[in-house]
């Protein structure tokens, strides 16, 4: 028998049977994550020159962890004789170690509890609480879809909670002037921050769901289904769906609780930040315990992220506060720091 | 002199030994990683299931939906492959003309040469829109597209082993068809394809097991979602798709979630297996009714 053979011939670009730039703009994007942090270098800016030592143990939340560690990673750079160390045990399992003044800074998605309060003030742990982004969700489907104009709260609920899963399968059953249609479902993968996020906020519960839906951690993979289905509905983060704004449709969100706006809001950096656009908005914080921000590598740290949380809060997808905002964050800080002196 | 040879020998040996035990070192940490999966999940639920969301709060383990995304896309690859690929093997043995036959099979046999994950973007960037403006219904993760794309890339497989098969039938068979009087298209329908007919089959079985176990194209092309359809207009996912999902996640190695790619993984092993052995003994039969 014959084995087939590979015959390689040099031929011209006009009989390759596909695109090009198809392929090109694939490669692109398989190198984005190596592009972005080659690009390093000229953004981090210029702190004091002296070389500082000792180590910083941070933990936290998730949802946090990639602000935190893109800003560690460029402050190795900077100071590598500092050994910064990021930890994600979610935020309540960082307060744990906080409140026993095991680490020195933790990230959180919420507010402190009450609880994990009185639990620093019994260990004598002092705290200060920064803001360093928000965190927006977008609800979105196909362009060509024309019959969602906005949707409630309790309707995500039905489509997304476990007990839709196999049962809630076209858009009829959400609302019955909508179409007797397929409804195909698109969202972040069980391991993201985002998914934690969304199903606490729709769901009620962390990380319940149905699981018949295209989940992907790859939130390109989630764009191009959504913008290639006329039947889809998806969601994922506010400043991904900003860089992709010409290929799907944002929909407004009701939470039925006029208090913080009336009727279907649509999410946009204002809303997220006036917390109008409920609940699939939320402030990002980090806490610093005092007896840390009596360090100067903690100090330097705190400031280096607060100099350039901007830039690089927005590349790794969330959305930024104002500069004059992260100014008075680091106004907070220094004073905090000086007050424990 | 006795002594190099040998080494000579026991170096060769070493060389084919590699592939066998790399292969009993595969099976036994897939069986090894299954039976503990099965100690947690029961076969009924594995094979009569018709949910498969191990990931998620609502566990299912139900592996029909990946199989019926694997057995989708592949049926829709041999049904557009097989009659073109043997459409061309008739064309190349029986009409085309020799200097034709030698420029234009090498150029077929590119489209083996096209790594899959081109394919895979070929599928969803440039078939998908195509397809979608005769189907505006059609997902852009689906199961026809990748299935079709899957087709074109077992093409020359189809057709250079059924050409070796059609050109393996005895000239004496060809010549008596001729001699009584058949016309050339008689010939290739009534005896040769019929006489060739086992190596054609083993063709088929060799390009079914190449698209089961295919992995690239369908998961940048076919979705991620397990469902049990066979409508290839939604997005599903295939055995080979959950594997790559799951082991690209952050889930915990030793977790049963872990565990679910071993089950699926042996599956697909078990499959590909049944298929190879069946073109084997079909190859077989094949070999000794001609030499």
């Amino acid at each position: 028998m014959k084995s087939i053979l590979i015959h390689l011939k040099p031929f011209s670009e006009k009989s390759v049977p596909f695109k090009v730039t198809d392929v090109f703009s694939f490669i692109q994007a398989a190198c984005m994550a190596a592009l972005l942090s080659a690009c390093n270098g000229s953004q981090p800016s210029g702190q004091s020159g002296s070389n500082l030592s000792g180590s910083i143990s941070i933990d936290g939340s998730s949802t946090v962890y990639p602000i935190t560690e893109a800003i560690a990673e460029e402050y190795r750079k900077e100071q590598p004789g500092v050994k910064v160390t990021v930890g994600l045990s979610g935020t309540g399992g960082g307060f744990k170690k906080f409140s026993r003044g095991d680490t020195d800074i933790n990230n959180a998605s919420r507010p402190i509890k009450p609880v994990e309060d009185s639990i620093c003030k019994v260990n004598n742990v002092s705290y200060l609480e920064l803001m360093v982004a928000y965190d927006g969700l977008a609800i979105v489907v196909n362009p060509q879809n024309d019959w969602v104009k906005q949707i409630t709260v309790a309707e995500l609920k039905t489509i997304w909670e476990p007990a839709a899963q196999g049962k809630i399968k076209r858009w009829k059953q959400i609302r019955p002037e909508w179409p007797d249609e397929e409804l195909h479902l698109y969202g972040a993968g069980v391991e993201s921050g985002t998914y934690d996020y969304f199903t606490e906020a729709i769901v009620g519960k962390t990380d319940e769901s149905r699981g018949d839906y295209t989940a992907s951690e790859d939130d390109n993979v989630l764009v191009q289904g959504i913008a290639s289905d006329r039947n889809a509905l998806g969601f994922f983060g506010f400043a991904y769906y900003e860089e992709n704004k010409d290929k799907l449709k944002l929909i407004p969100v009701d939470d039925g609780n006029d208090a913080n706006g009336a009727g279907a809001i649509l999410p946009s950096i204002e809303t997220v930040k006036n917390k109008t656009y409920a609940p699939l908005s939320r402030p990002l914080f980090i806490y610093v315990t005092g007896n840390a921000a009596k360090r100067p590598e903690v100090q330097n740290f705190v400031e280096f992220y607060l100099a350039n949380a901007a830039l690089l809060v927005q590349q790794v997808g969330y959305i930024a506060l104002n500069d004059s905002e992260y100014q008075a964050e680091l106004d907070k800080f220094k004073k905090f720091a000086e007050q424990m002196q | 002199m006795r002594l190099r040879e040998k080494l000579i020998e026991s170096f060769l040996m070493l060389c084919g030994l590699i592939t066998v035990l790399t292969t009993i070192g595969i099976i036994w940490v897939l069986a090894e990683q299954t039976v503990e999966f099965f100690q947690h999940v029961s076969l009924s639920e594995f094979f009569m299931d018709t949910q498969w969301t191990p990931l998620f709060a609502d566990k299912h383990f139900g592996i029909l939906p990946l199989l019926s995304g694997t057995l989708l896309t592949t049926i829709i690859a041999v049904v557009f492959a097989l009659p073109i690929g043997l459409t061309i093997a008739i064309y190349l043995n029986e009409y085309a003309h020799r200097s034709f036959r030698a420029t234009f099979k090498p150029i077929l046999e590119i489209l083996a040469a096209i790594p899959t994950v081109v394919y895979g973007y070929f599928a969803l960037m440039t078939v998908t829109p195509f397809l979608q403006q005769f189907i505006p219904d059609m997902a852009g993760f689906n199961a026809l597209s990748p299935g079709i794309v899957m087709g074109i890339m077992i093409i020359p497989l189809i057709s250079s082993l059924s050409e070796d098969a059609l050109f393996a039938v005895p000239k004496s068979l060809r010549e008596a068809s001729y001699g009584m009087g058949a016309t050339r298209l008689q010939t290739v329908f009534r005896v040769l394809v019929p006489a060739a007919s086992s190596g054609i089959m083993v063709s088929v079985i060799l390009a079914i097991s190449r698209a089961v176990g295919e992995t690239m194209i369908v998961a940048i092309a076919a979705g991620m979602q397990p469902r049990l359809t066979f409508n290839p207009l939604v997005p599903i996912e295939t055995i080979t798709t959950y594997i790559v999902q799951v082991s690209l996640g952050d889930v915990a190695h030793g977790a049963l979630e872990f565990k679910t790619i071993f089950a699926a993984g042996i599956t697909l092993f078990m499959f590909i297996f049944i298929l190879n052995n069946i073109s084997f003994i079909i190859k077989k039969r094949y070999h000794e009714q001609y030499e």
